[in-house]
């Protein structure tokens, strides 16, 4: 019954700290406009503009969707806000995917921000209320205890984390539009940056970035003429779990995991880590991707760090993860989980430039958010499905 | 397009100030639009709006999952939106044909705050919002500039309050209503010239919840389904001097794309939470003079933030399944001044 | 360069906003029972499970929790961070201990900071009770326990906390 979306056009900004050379719609724009001529299409191609970003309090902008409309090329036409937390980015292209899945619209603009220097992100993420005590520190004061948990639940070894964030850094040096691109982040300095929230260092977290990502989808039909043949979506699926219950399982989240299984199931994956190429996964602190590796069913439960140490997951791996450099490497928030979909996409159109894995065909995009309870995921291939 | 109806709907109070957390608010109204719908848990798809900085504080939406029903693990998603949109999102989920039934809620709790103040904030953030323009001030702009325009008086306002208040009388959760003389009306002071108290919706905390259910399943459940016939939405430029503030040419593409001109209209739902607005949007809905606006006492009289949207597609629904309406236009609005409209057709049968 | 052909690249614009913030219906009776140094969870009517902070329902079964418990300010540690980034909006010197602490007959760990251990001395599945400020310095804050300390008990295995992680 659905349309089949394909991957049209791909774009995205350079990440950084702080981009003081454009306001907030100056962004988007560009990276709009990079997806738009990635397509080949122009601004009054587009049916419906969807957007989506992580908590507004992050720029202090109310629903800025009101006062991007214009820049969007919005005007007159639908535009839809999405925002489910760090998940958001993939949330917001599934719900463009879903206007051509549904065959009400051809072609969708889908565009997803954060420009972090416009406020304070801890500030948001900590508002201090009367009401509760403030003794969680961020992001990374909420998932350190989850990380030391699966640390002593799998024994695995101490320099893991330390082993992601090498290669992830690595990896970054080959993608231009990566925020971190250090290359004296060798394994003895990230071993030796300060603990921040012990146990996780400081080159094993991510950064806060200024950044967007935008990509163009359309229908089998309303394929533009193509510079480049496009990625088409096989599968999506997201799963919510509520953020604390009694007996919940937080290090290997049940919502994750079901989520991993439809997304497979839907695109006809038996053998996920046979059958994908590549997989772009939110890593925002380094051993999230030895947890991540086993929610989504590529490591037995307590054997993900295994793949890490083995190489599993390097660019010459069995199965590349983060071949961008990831989110350690590049976290604009509202967008990292775009990017992950739309670094996916890039691999199975082959281009990804130096960090393209040889004759990807199907890649894994995942996002995750809130206290590891909202997933999103995507699977693309180069075949039509 | 694939059939789809509204088969439940449930609101809270539209308290002035609710002592309930969000979580307390939304938990019975889910619980009584689910029972009420006749379909078990798990819902196929979930889709909620809210807006953060109604109660200051980040993932406000994340807390309120806890009402919804999310174990084990749901298909869900959220719009920082009115949640009229979320029914929109849900309405898309159900024509891809992944899913059959739908959960959609929205919140609001605009208590904690200078509602009209929080609203600056949504205005274009370097050359708009430091000037703290706050939102009421803004509508007056536009009532006057619609009041000039289209020869109407600041009586027709007050007319407008008095008939919504009247009708509020029959809604048990409407936070304003009652009998009211125009003329008496008229000899309270304006707040922000030509708009008085009553001109403007007042703030209050609340939640709606409502079912969607595809096809025969919704003819077994629901004895007179409320079916969506035709449902859009459109954006209009943010900065008003882009705009003719006097006319709402998204709400009448909107309605144009959603076919409300396709048949007679018997009720109209329509959030305006100004009374120039209720004109403004009657006439970019081509809505004759015999068509029932706003029974339910409309936003003017009950305006939950994130929630009033959805709220009039639910009475809309309502309507439908009373039998006091065969066909049904419902509009949701957002941003200042009528920046985004959605409009919703639904019919008996 | 003549000043106005210089771009112009940031301008500040200071945002002020107050909320007064209402607890809800659980949290406000935790909070007065936190004011007479009382921790007081609830129960869920279908899981049986207890709560703390309360706040008016189980996530886990979307039902209403209304049977109180009184809980003990004594507690296991399930896993904990070494925090030593500062946050503007946490007062405790660094670097701190925060921890998750599953309170005795309770069955959802709460957060707070273990102060009184060398932070290198924290580990998973030890025992540790609430500092409360003194009896008539008691409001109905959670600024109300100062921190948890340890009790000197032997450490619970890692065995019987593995599913609160």
């Amino acid at each position: 019954m659905a349309e089949r979306c394909a991957i049209v056009g791909i774009g995205q900004t350079h990440h950084t700290a702080r981009r003081d050379d454009v306001s907030i719609a100056g962004l988007l724009r560009e990276a709009a406009l990079r997806a738009l001529d990635d397509a080949g299409l122009d601004w009054p191609d587009v049916d419906a503009v969807v957007i989506g970003k992580a908590p507004d309090m992050f720029e202090g902008v109310m629903m800025p969707e009101l006062y991007l409309a214009d820049a969007l090329g919005a005007v007159g036409k639908p535009m839809l806000r999405v925002h489910t937390a760090g998940s958001v980015g993939g949330s917001t292209a599934i719900v463009a995917a879903s206007l051509i899945q549904a065959g009400i619209h051809e072609r969708v603009l889908t565009v997803a921000f954060e420009k972090q220097s416009e406020s304070n992100a801890m500030w948001a993420l900590t508002v201090k209320t009367p009401l509760q005590a403030a003794v969680v520190a961020g992001a990374g004061g909420y998932f350190a205890p989850l990380v030391r948990g699966y640390m002593q639940r799998s024994g695995a070894p101490e320099d893991t984390g330390i082993r992601v964030a090498v290669k992830d850094r690595a990896n970054a040096l080959k993608n231009p539009y990566a925020h971190i691109r250090d290359p004296n982040l060798t394994f003895d300095a990230i071993a030796g940056s300060p603990m921040l929230w012990d146990p996780i260092r400081f080159h094993e977290t991510c950064p806060s970035s200024d950044g967007a990502c935008a990509m163009v989808l359309t229908s089998e039909r309303a394929i533009p003429r193509p510079k480049l043949a496009p990625a088409w979506v096989h599968s999506m699926a997201m799963r919510s779990e509520p953020t604390q219950f009694a007996g919940q399982e937080k290090i290997n989240p049940v919502s994750g995991q079901m989520c991993a299984k439809e997304v497979y199931s839907k695109a006809g994956i038996t053998d996920p880590r046979r059958e994908i190429d590549a997989a772009e996964i939110y890593v925002p602190f380094s051993w999230f991707e030895p947890m991540w590796m086993e929610n989504l069913g590529f490591a037995e439960v307590g054997q993900g760090w295994k793949m890490t140490y083995e190489g599993a997951t390097a660019l010459d791996g069995d199965l590349p993860v983060n071949c961008s450099g990831g989110v350690l490497s590049s976290n604009p928030i509202g967008a990292s989980g775009m990017l992950r979909f739309a670094e996916a996409a890039m691999q199975v159109r082959g281009q990804a430039g130096e960090h393209q894995v040889d004759g990807a065909k199907i890649a894994l995009g995942h996002a995750y958010g809130g206290g590891s309870q909202f997933f999103s995921m995507w699977i693309v291939g180069s075949a039509r499905p | 397009m694939r059939e789809v109806a509204i088969v439940s709907f449930a609101q809270a109070p539209n308290a002035r100030r609710e002592l309930r957390n969000e979580v307390e608010i939304l938990m019975p109204v889910v619980q009584e639009a689910v029972a009420r719908s006749g379909i078990e848990r798990p819902f196929d798809f979930t889709c909620s709006g809210s807006s953060d900085f109604l109660q200051g504080q980040p993932f406000a939406f994340v807390m309120a999952l806890d009402a919804a029903g999310a174990w084990p693990p749901i298909p869900e998603s959220h719009v920082e939106m009115d949640g009229a949109w979320a029914l929109y999102e849900a309405w898309v989920k159900i024509q891809t044909g992944q899913a059959e039934t739908a959960l959609v809620y929205a919140f609001g709790k605009s208590s904690p705050g200078d509602l009209p103040e929080v609203l600056a904030t949504q205005l274009d953030p370097y050359v708009l919002a430091p000037l703290w323009p706050d939102a009421v001030s803004l509508a007056a702009l536009q009532a006057r500039a619609y009041l000039e325009k289209s020869g109407h008086s600041e009586r027709d306002l007050a007319e407008v309050a008095a008939r919504s208040r009247r009708s509020a009388k029959s809604n048990p959760n409407a936070t304003v209503s009652g009998d009211y003389e125009v003329e008496k009306l008229l000899a309270t002071p304006h707040i922000a010239d030509p708009l008085r108290v009553h001109d403007c919706a007042p703030v209050c905390d609340g939640a709606v919840a409502m079912v969607l259910v595809a096809g025969d399943r919704a003819r077994k459940v629901c004895e007179r389904p409320a079916w969506i016939r035709g449902i859009d939405h459109r954006i209009e430029p943010h900065s008003l001097g882009a705009r003719d503030l006097t006319v709402s040419v998204s709400t009448r593409l909107a309605a144009e794309k959603a076919g409300v001109g396709r048949g007679a209209v018997d009720v109209a739902e329509l959030h305006a939470p100004f009374t120039h607005q209720e004109l403004i949007l009657r006439d970019a809905l081509g809505l004759g003079a015999n068509v029932k606006v706003n029974p339910s006492g409309g936003a003017l009289c009950a305006n939950p933030m994130m929630a009033a949207g959805l709220a009039r597609i639910g009475e809309a629904a309502s309507r439908i399944w009373d039998g006091s309406a065969r066909r049904a236009v419902a509009h949701a609005t957002s941003g200042p001044c009528l920046q985004q409209n959605l409009v919703c057709v639904l019919e008996g049968a | 360069m003549a000043d106005e052909a210089k771009p112009v690249t940031n301008i500040k614009t200071p945002m002020r906003l107050e909320y007064r913030y209402s607890a809800g219906v659980a949290t406000s009776r935790f909070l007065r029972g936190i004011g007479q140094g009382k921790i007081l969870g609830q129960r869920c009517p279908s899981c049986r499970k207890v709560y703390v902070p309360p706040r008016g329902s189980c996530p886990r079964c979307a039902v209403p929790t209304v049977e109180e418990v009184e809980l003990s300010d004594e507690g296991t540690i399930t896993t904990f961070a070494i925090v030593r980034v500062p946050s503007e909006n946490i007062d405790v010197p660094l670097p701190f201990a925060s921890v998750h602490v599953l309170l005795d007959g309770c069955d959802i760990p709460f957060f707070s900071v273990v102060q009184e251990c060398p932070v290198d001395q924290i580990r998973i599945g030890m025992r540790v009770q609430a500092v409360w400020v003194p009896k008539e310095e008691l409001t109905s804050t959670l600024q109300s326990i100062r921190y948890f300390k340890p009790t000197g008990e032997p450490d619970v295995p890692f065995e019987k906390l593995k599913e609160f992680l």
